[in-house]
């Protein structure tokens, strides 16, 4: 079978954005619609000319437009999706639809839905319109398709503009180094948890529905018509970030000279993208965590050691069959080690990208920029909201117990509620260039989340069937 | 070495009275499912020998799965109040502490129960009910409440000292962490006393000598074992069906109020007497492993889980799973599928509807779709759980121990600072 010829097809059923994130498109618009009349709304997103991967990859594309459904933009448009079998329950009950959810996710007290700019109750996104385009271009582009947006199709919620520089995020790290090598050819065999090391390939199930996920199995999604195959979950969320907060703070701790090399800690990676040169990388993702069980080179705590363990299905790796089963039976190793293993299930493919200006670190610590409002619109694709995106959020991010830890959340990301007990969750620990462990408290909220949902994004044909009248 | 009870003490509802014992024990809660520790009826918070503890109605909504998957199962059981807590200590001891601190509470909350009358002897009618738990897990042996309660607070007081003096090197912080854990009261640990330990070498012993006596019978059964095992494998019916959205907001609301969550799940087992003594003796064997090989921390990999047990009802017709687990019930669900799925599948493949399995130990859990929403199916939610420690997980109670170890025997060189970077 050739497997490029299989992929190429798939290219023509699969919005472009699954496989590309656009970078040198510097312009981004993120169109937030609510559906008024649902026949005119579906004749004019019809009329969109929706840019598929097989066109991203035939020519350098000057124009990219992408369409996602909130599940309360399929019910307004028509689509019974409570009927529909197959679409995940969380996509079904929204982001912000349960407080049980918020209270997982972290989204509490400042970064409430109740607050959100968009995303929660009347303010609920219908559609998400994505327009990327040069930066010299996406303005006129957005006029002339809103422009010939018929009145009585849909209603202007928001649009949410992103900015330059891509791949950099406002607190001034780069950011999106790490993404998982998506499997499009099929060339793996995977059936649940034994790849005892580390692999950044990953089958394609976990990002596009209707393809073999990790577990070797086609989970479930609406095949009724064809509307899930290869279609994905898009989660957005908006966040702002407290960039003059945030320098402030790691100057005040580690003085001027410190601030930045005490952030990177923080981050787990250096300013540039770079790993941390304890780790001896070979380039900027060919590293483990397996070395630094401890965390004396990237602190246990940092940003991309939660965001990405890069651990196996087992910390002590491939070692032979005996040995292998003996492991399993947990006769080696010791647990804290082994509190965050098979980092494959929970991969995400990141496609955010900053808004604002964020001003230069150095000039911040210098006490010489002003910060005006910036964050990130944080986007990324998966196929299991429950195992992918809010595992990750969840019981990593949010949580202070993330591998075996306790009272520290995301370095960067966390809310510092204390949790139920009462316990602080605002330190962050890690080890300085001499091998000595330090520990601070009272990290503030650098992060607060401003709007979010949870939308699919069809394969093409999906999109079709999602829009087309009924007979 | 402190020694750890467990109970299991259920009784069937009186006709009618589930919404009235319903609201009584949410009047025992601060928010869904989580008890006040100084509630009303039974403050849980005042017997300082409990690790965890439940109030929970026994109803299984899977029963109805017999219509379809089982003929031979009667379609109804009675529903159970149950009440179910670990502890420090002996049974009668904890049992006569229970009455004198909650005896007029207990007396309500089990007055919803048939055969509670007012004038009924709380304690022998306690023991009356108490249901033998086919297998038991904790996660640390003898590591009793108190040993807990004061590591935490000398783990307090250690890192407000390490705070307060956040610059200084280690060996420098050592006299000063040293001079803040004095003001914190540790109680010396106690050895196991001599006759439990011969009694812990005795049970050790009875699987292995049985083994041996039972070889030639062993040796004999195998063939017809396996291929009894094997048609049932492939023909035992699979029910995993789409979970309720309404029902998992209702379970969700009780979870992730701390980092530990309770769990409740029921179940019939496969219908005959095959699945049934299989049952018996692999939950036999879990409960050995338990006691003998998974003492410190871990079950096989899975290291979150604070207290565990397996319970027949009904003449073995079905069993009562009940955990006190650390995360999310995703990531718990993540460390069944990937981590121990082979012991899952060995404790749970003799439910009806279970995941196909191969060999009793492969497919099953690693199923991941099935084996969650099967898990979802048979999850009920727990109306009253208490857990004595909040925000404190394994990992922390395991830190805490080492912190204390460090503590006791000044540890030098790499080791200080390994000591220090764990506080």
């Amino acid at each position: 079978m050739n497997g490029r010829r299989e992929m190429k097809g798939l290219g023509t059923d699969v919005q472009a954005l699954v496989g590309r994130g656009f970078g040198s498109l510097g312009g981004a618009r993120y169109v937030l619609l609510q559906v008024a009349q649902p026949g005119a709304a579906r004749a004019w997103l019809r009329s969109l000319a929706v840019t598929t991967l097989a066109e991203a990859e035939a020519r350098r594309l000057e124009r990219v437009c992408q369409l996602a459904f909130t599940a309360a933009g399929l019910r307004a448009l028509g689509l019974p999706v409570d009927d529909v079998p197959g679409f995940a329950p969380e996509f079904l009950d929204g982001m912000a639809g349960d407080p049980s959810r918020s209270r997982r996710l972290g989204d509490v007290e400042e970064s409430a839905p109740e607050y959100w700019r968009w995303g929660s109750g009347e303010a609920e996104p219908h559609v998400l319109l994505m327009l990327l385009a040069g930066e010299g271009d996406i303005a006129a582009w957005q006029d002339a398709i809103l422009g010939a947006m018929p009145p009585d199709a849909c209603t202007l919620l928001r649009v949410n503009d992103a900015s330059g520089p891509v791949g950099r995020e406002p607190f001034g790290f780069v950011d999106g180094v790490s993404q998982p090598e998506v499997d499009w050819e099929g060339t793996l065999r995977p059936g649940g948890a034994k790849d005892r090391d580390y692999r950044d390939r990953i089958a394609l199930g976990e990002f596009l529905l209707g393809h073999g996920n990790e577990y070797g199995f086609v989970a479930d999604h609406p095949v009724q018509r064809g509307i899930g195959r290869n279609g994905t979950y898009l989660v957005y969320r908006q966040l702002m970030q407290d960039v003059g907060g945030f320098w402030d703070w790691t100057a005040r701790i580690a003085g001027r000279d410190g601030a930045v090399a005490l952030a990177e800690r923080m981050v787990g990676r250096g300013i540039d993208g770079q790993p941390l040169p304890e780790l001896a990388a070979h380039g900027l993702n060919g590293f483990t965590f397996a070395g630094d069980p401890d965390g004396i080179a990237c602190p246990v705590g940092a940003h991309v050691r939660r965001a990405n363990p890069r651990s196996g299905d087992d910390p002590q790796g491939r070692r032979g069959f005996l040995r292998d089963v003996v492991s399993s039976l947990g006769f080696k190793g010791t647990a804290i080690h082994d509190a965050v293993a098979s980092a494959r299930f929970h991969r995400l493919l990141r496609r955010g990208r900053p808004y604002g200006a964020a001003p230069e670190p150095l000039a911040v610590i210098a006490g010489e920029a002003v910060a005006q409002e910036c964050g990130l619109h944080f986007i990324c694709l998966n196929a299991s909201l429950a195992r992918q995106f809010e595992f990750v959020q969840g019981s990593w991010i949010a949580s202070p117990y993330f591998g075996g830890l306790s009272g520290e959340q995301d370095p960067l990301l966390g809310n510092r509620c204390p949790v139920r007990s009462g316990q602080v969750t605002d330190a962050f620990a890690w080890h300085d260039g001499d091998g000595n462990p330090r520990l601070v408290a009272g990290l503030p909220r650098f992060v607060t989340v401003l709007g979010g949902a949870y939308f699919f994004l069809p394969g093409i044909g999906g999109l079709a069937r999602i829009l087309e009248d009924a007979p | 070495m402190i020694r750890q009870g467990h109970i299991f003490i259920a009784s069937p509802l009186r006709f009618g009275v589930r919404v009235e014992l319903e609201r009584t024990l949410a009047s025992m809660t601060s928010s869904p499912g989580q008890a006040e520790p100084e509630n009303w009826l039974v403050p849980f918070g005042r017997l300082k020998r409990i690790h965890v503890a439940r109030f929970v109605v026994l109803d299984d909504p899977s029963l109805r799965d017999r219509i379809a998957l089982a003929e031979s199962l009667p379609v109804t059981e009675p529903v159970r109040l149950a009440f179910i807590a670990d502890y420090d200590g002996g049974d009668a001891e904890f049992l006569e502490a229970l009455a004198v601190v909650a005896g007029p509470g207990l007396r309500k909350i089990f007055g919803f129960c048939i055969d509670f009358e007012p004038r009924t002897d709380l304690i022998a009618w306690m023991r009356a009910h108490r249901c033998r738990t086919a297998a038991n897990y904790i996660n640390w042996r003898g590591r009793g409440t108190r040993q807990i309660a004061e590591e935490a607070a000398l783990h307090r007081a250690l890192r407000a000292a390490r705070l307060a003096h956040r610059t200084e090197d280690p060996e420098t912080l050592w006299p000063i962490l040293a001079q803040a854990g004095q003001a914190v009261p540790l109680t010396p640990l106690q050895k196991m006393p001599l006759l439990h330990r011969l009694g812990d070498i005795a049970h050790f012993l009875l699987l292995p000598v049985l083994a041996l006596v039972l070889l030639p019978l062993i040796v004999l059964g195998l063939l017809p074992f396996v291929l009894l095992l094997r048609r049932r494998e492939k023909t035992d019916p699979v029910l995993a069906p789409v979970p309720d959205r309404e029902r998992n907001r209702m379970l969700s609301a009780q979870e992730d109020h701390d980092i530990t969550n309770q769990y409740s799940a029921i179940g019939s087992l496969k219908p005959g007497r095959f699945r049934r003594w299989l049952a018996v003796v692999i939950l036999w064997v879990i409960g050995w492993g338990a006691r003998h090989i998974y003492r410190k921390g871990r079950l096989a990999r899975v290291n979150t889980i604070h207290f565990a047990s397996w319970t027949f009802l009904d003449d073995r017709r079905r069993v009562y799973f009940a955990s006190n687990y650390d995360g999310s019930r995703e990531a718990y669900n993540d460390d069944f599928i990937n981590k121990v799925a082979f012991g899952l599948n060995l404790s749970f493949s003799n439910g009806l509807g279970y995941p196909r399995t191969d060999w009793l130990i492969r497919g099953g859990a690693r199923r991941e779709e099935d084996f969650k929403r099967y898990l979802f199916h048979h999850q009920i939610p727990t109306q009253v759980w208490f857990k004595a420690f909040p925000g404190l997980s394994n990992y922390d109670m395991a830190r805490n121990a080492r912190i204390r170890a460090g503590f006791e025997a000044r540890p030098r060189g790499r080791a200080l600072r390994r000591w220090i970077a764990e506080i």
